[in-house]
């Protein structure tokens, strides 16, 4: 099949961009990426059948196809939306989806405890970026809010069900990654609850993704409660030879000197990990030895989480080699030259590694 | 009297039970469809009765059924919503219980005009009798080969099962009834894809009300073009009514689209006028979820016109000054009754029912319901009235499913009339607990009474 896909041209706040058919506006959005993409809370692009709940990324269709270009009567969830030719879109541009999504951050913010003080996600919330971004500055609900008690799904995961905004993520986490689903929905409207029924540990060496898919604060890594801020630690790009064939063992450790306090799958700019990873790599392996750094991780987040950080800081593309003209870095110093402690006819160059006292007293 | 085509044979004894009912010219209509007709002309009749889906929406059925996906191969479904659970709406029951053949007769003539060979009736879980009635029908007409193999020779094929529901309203809703159909959590689905094309295990599947399917019979005794006589304008046919309230008679009335409200509330044949010789102040004439009306924009549309019971008519005026026929389930209020007290009912009822899936309906119903709350005990403000209105119209048409839209119409609406009487609460918490705001100026000629601009 040589011939061309066709692609289709969508327009979004007046920005052309030619996507394939099946596309969402969503991903169209984020193909012309900055802001005019609009905020998903519950879609995942990782997980199928993610998105549509949360209603965060509503978005206004002015025309809803070059054939038809009647505009579609209601807002509609852009992350669940695919583009037709020649669609038109308004988000950040019409009023009246700015309003909606004000709104819908005030509903998901109705119940939240917004006890971000002492709260681990904080930092990395999407739930925080998403209200300073379009919240109100006071809340109009004056009812006490639903509160649950904390759950402790096995010994390594907290549930913290009060902050939860019922996204599902998890829930399609464990349904596509882990063999066994323990855990979903129970309870209906504003009561529904993430839960395991009769309180059952989640038992898979995958489950611990629940935490990284989780926007909010519902779901935290128990090894590393309380322990830090994230905005006070180093993100380094590591990685190690994982045992389990799943798991691609490229992660992002969370470290201050040299301790690791955390260790979670590497994250895009939407929030989205780029491949999951095992239990085992993110719980078991928190000495610096386990992995292999492979420099800082940019983290392109306009939150808290990215400040402190190396922002703008590039990995050099050169290596020391071609800086240095094509001298190995070994031999910038002849150390022959300037002393003769050590034996001459000894090629420090040849030695493996440091050399020691043992490398001298070979005859 | 009006003409009925429904209920036309109702009150002859007996007729739940197959020989009454074969005997009284029952299952003629199945026997000529599948005899001497094709599934496209039965499917041509239909397009040419005019008929509007009965569940609410008022959708063509004809259109509805054209739309079905036909892949090779590929089983599809029809799903009768028995799941009638909106407060006020007591309509299909009737029928179930009563005259059960008639909707089999339906389902048969509907699976054989759409190509299905299985047939699901989802009933809510409440309806706890009405399951063993249609198994028992269903088992008659099957013992007179009506259903199973190989129909009359006909060579076609349809197996009817029956579903309990769980007692969800949610599951009224046709992707939910689906989801909840295939053993899951009954949470709407995101649409597209629609049931025509992904229903019931991912097949094409069509889901209709009782009451469309069973009008099917009539239909095709009578033929499409003398069905769309019946009624006026795209109204066609009958209707069944559940009229509830204060009423001197409450109960299942099938009307013919061409009286007008103010003959239905007030005719000896129908609800037999305001009981106790009240007076009458507001009417939801669709069921809970459609827009509460005051007297005066119920009898007559904003233009001057006598309304009708018609799907047009009821809705004239669009949500301003007009409501709608919705499922048919007319709740009557005189003027003892409060309409506070009466949007804080429903707001509860949709609180209670929210799905919870997505965040306008799960986090808004609730609010809605507690504001109310506040107003209807005393401790409201004059703010919370502005505050309702901001939060229905934060959840309306933001929601997945059009359920978030029901449970902000009834809030929507009420203030939009009535919101003296609120305001009044706000201002005399202490009398709003011993008496009712009463008429006041609801059934004022129109002149007086314009509709508060909010």
């Amino acid at each position: 099949m040589a011939e061309e896909k066709k692609l289709f041209k969508v327009k979004i706040d007046n920005i052309s961009v030619e996507v394939e058919p099946g596309t969402t506006i969503l991903n169209a959005a984020r193909r012309i990426g900055g802001d005019i993409v609009p905020p998903a809370m519950c879609y995942y692009s990782k997980l199928q059948g993610s998105g549509g709940k949360c209603r965060t990324c509503l978005v206004k269709v002015t025309k809803g196809s070059e054939a038809d270009p009647r505009p579609m009567p209601k807002l509609v969830a852009s992350c669940r939306t695919t583009v037709m030719d020649g669609m038109e879109v308004a988000n950040i541009t019409s009023p009246e989806v700015q309003e909606a999504r004000k709104g819908v951050v005030e509903f998901l913010l109705l119940n939240h405890p917004l006890d971000c003080p002492v709260c681990d996600q904080a930092g990395e919330c999407h739930l925080q970026d998403l209200s300073y971004e379009h919240g109100a500055e006071t809340t109009r609900y004056e009812f006490k809010r639903r509160t649950f008690d904390r759950i402790d799904i096995g010994d390594k995961i907290q549930l913290h069900m009060t902050r939860c905004i019922l996204c599902y993520r998890c829930v399609f986490t464990a349904d596509q990654l882990t063999e066994k689903r323990e855990h979903g929905v129970l309870g209906r409207g504003e009561v529904a609850e993430i839960g395991t029924y009769i309180h059952q540990s989640l038992d898979n060496n995958f489950i611990g993704n629940v935490i990284d898919v989780c926007p909010v604060g519902a779901l935290t890594d128990k090894t590393f409660r309380f322990k830090n801020r994230v905005w006070f630690l180093k993100a380094v790009d590591a990685h190690r030879q994982c045992e389990d064939p799943k798991c691609c063992g490229k992660t992002v450790l969370w470290m201050r000197g040299d301790e690791v306090f955390r260790v979670t799958a590497r994250k895009d700019k939407y929030g989205e990990v780029e491949d999951w990873i095992c239990d085992t790599c993110r719980f078991d392996k928190k000495d610096v030895k386990d992995w292999v750094i492979e420099g800082p991780r940019n983290i392109d987040r306009h939150s808290v989480i990215s400040q402190g950080h190396y922002v703008g800081v590039h990995k050099p593309k050169d290596t020391l080699v071609e800086v240095l003209d094509g001298r190995q870095p070994k031999l910038l110093l002849d150390i022959h030259t300037v002393s003769e402690v050590n034996r001459p006819d000894i090629d420090l160059s040849q030695i493996d590694g440091p050399a020691h006292s043992d490398d001298f007293n070979k005859k | 009297m009006g003409r009925k085509l429904l209920f036309d044979k109702a009150h002859i004894e007996g007729i739940r039970y197959y020989d009454v009912y074969r005997a009284n010219g029952g299952y003629g209509s199945a026997e000529k469809a599948l005899k001497s007709m094709t599934p496209d002309q039965v499917l041509d009749e239909v397009k040419k009765s005019g008929l509007r889906g009965r569940g609410g929406a008022g959708f063509p059925t004809g259109m509805k059924w054209s739309f079905i996906a036909k892949p090779e191969g590929v089983p599809r479904y029809l799903v009768c919503n028995a799941d009638e659970s909106e407060p006020g709406t007591f309509k299909d029951r009737y029928l179930m219980e009563f005259i059960p053949h008639l909707l089999i007769e339906g389902l048969l003539i509907s699976s054989y005009t759409l190509g299905c060979n299985s047939c699901y009736i989802y009933i809510r879980g409440e309806y706890a009798w009405i399951p063993d009635i249609l198994e028992q029908a269903i088992a008659e007409a099957k013992k007179n080969g009506w259903l199973g193999k190989n129909i009359q020779g006909t060579g076609f094929d349809l197996e009817i099962y029956v579903q309990r529901g769980a007692g969800a309203y949610i599951c009224g809703e046709e992707t939910a009834l689906i989801e909840s159909l295939e053993g899951k959590r009954g949470n709407p689905r995101i649409k597209p894809p629609f049931p025509a094309v992904k229903g019931l295990w991912d097949c094409p599947t069509v889901v209709n009300n009782v009451e469309t399917l069973a009008a099917v019979v009539p239909i095709l005794r009578i033929g499409g073009e003398e069905y769309s006589k019946y009624g006026i304008g795209k109204s066609t046919g009958t209707k069944l009514i559940s009229a509830c309230g204060n009423i001197n008679k409450p109960g299942v009335y099938e009307i013919e689209m061409n009286i007008s409200v103010e003959e239905f509330i007030y005719s000896d044949e129908y609800c037999g006028g305001i009981a106790n010789g009240k007076r009458l102040k507001a009417c939801i004439p669709g069921g809970s979820s459609v827009p509460i009306l005051p007297a005066n924009l119920l009898l007559k549309t904003a233009k001057g016109e006598q309304r009708m019971m018609t799907y047009e008519s009821l809705s004239d005026g669009g949500f301003a000054t007009g409501s709608m026929l919705g499922s048919g389930g007319f709740i009557v209020l005189d003027e003892d009754q409060c309409v506070v007290k009466n949007t804080l009912t429903f707001a509860r009822f949709y609180h209670h029912e929210s799905c919870g899936q997505c965040s306008p309906c799960r986090e808004g119903t609730g609010w809605m319901k507690r504001v109310l709350q506040n107003i209807e005990n005393g401790k409201g403000k004059m703010s919370d009235i502005d505050l309702l209105w901001d939060i229905q119209r934060k959840i309306e048409g933001n929601t997945i499913c059009p359920l978030g839209d029901a449970a902000a119409w009834p809030v929507a609406a009420a203030i939009r009339h009535f919101r003296d009487e609120f305001e009044w609460h706000v201002l005399h918490p202490e009398e709003a607990t011993k008496r009712n705001y009463g008429l006041a100026h609801y059934a004022d000629p129109l002149v007086i009474a314009a509709p508060a601009a909010v």
